[in-house]
């Protein structure tokens, strides 16, 4: 299966790039996306993560073709 | 219901009158308007700001916005909608954002507005990154609830 990975403001330079392409055979949660495409960076506690541009929880799956997106606290307005 | 992302500075003022001189339908009704308007200020935490980048997430942002706009209509008897954001580079003094509700009593306009900025400024991704005064920069940590005071 094959996901699109995002990351937004400070977690952007926090792991020094602003996106990922991942590949994997097997269903994932989206903590287990972060683990795959990070394995050398521990996911900071603040982060949020949306799929398909839905904020989801990190014990959520991944399904083939999603974009997944971390980011840290919003901070508009 | 009208939401707009833009990366130009924009007048609130003249947004408004212009938003409202077009509409047409069930203006009769519409007897409170309310406005909230975000300024950047030229400090935070303590420390001068000269400017400042706002990031967001193109798609989703704009996703997430119709929802809490949405979300406000369904709660509150809303008759029309304008909410505006600014996104890249911005200078102290300009508007962020606008959000400007009709409806036909105030408690209902003053509510709608209210529960918009609010779930904006906790929900919708934006994200600023503060040039100071002292030199260098900073992303701006997280948003204080409107709702505690200071």
């Amino acid at each position: 299966m094959s996901i699109k990975v995002f990351y937004f403001a400070s977690l952007k330079d926090h792991v020094g790039r602003s996106e990922d392409d991942l590949t994997y055979t097997c269903l994932l949660t989206v903590k287990e996306v972060w683990t795959h495409v990070n394995a050398d960076t521990a996911l900071p506690g603040n982060t949020l993560a949306a799929v398909n541009m839905e904020y989801v929880e990190f014990d959520d799956m991944v399904n083939d073709g999603d974009v997944v997106a971390f980011f840290p606290p919003v901070t508009g307005g | 219901m009208t939401v707009k992302i833009t990366d130009r500075a924009f007048d609130p003022y003249q947004e408004i009158q212009a938003y409202q001189n077009a509409r047409t339908a069930n203006i009769g009704a519409a007897g409170a308007s309310s406005i909230f308007i975000g300024t950047m200020r030229d400090f935070n935490d303590g420390v001068g700001v000269t400017g400042m980048t706002l990031d967001y997430y193109p798609g989703m942002t704009e996703k997430q916005l119709e929802k809490i706009v949405t979300e406000a209509q369904s709660l509150w008897p809303v008759i029309d909608s304008l909410v505006i954001h600014r996104v890249g580079d911005i200078l102290p003094h300009e508007s962020i954002v606008l959000v400007a509700v009709w409806s036909s009593h105030r408690g209902d306009a003053f509510d709608a507005t209210r529960y918009i900025m609010e779930a904006l400024k906790s929900t919708v991704p934006f994200w600023k990154k503060e040039r100071l005064v002292t030199e260098g920069e900073r992303w701006v940590a997280h948003n204080t609830s409107g709702y505690k005071a200071g």
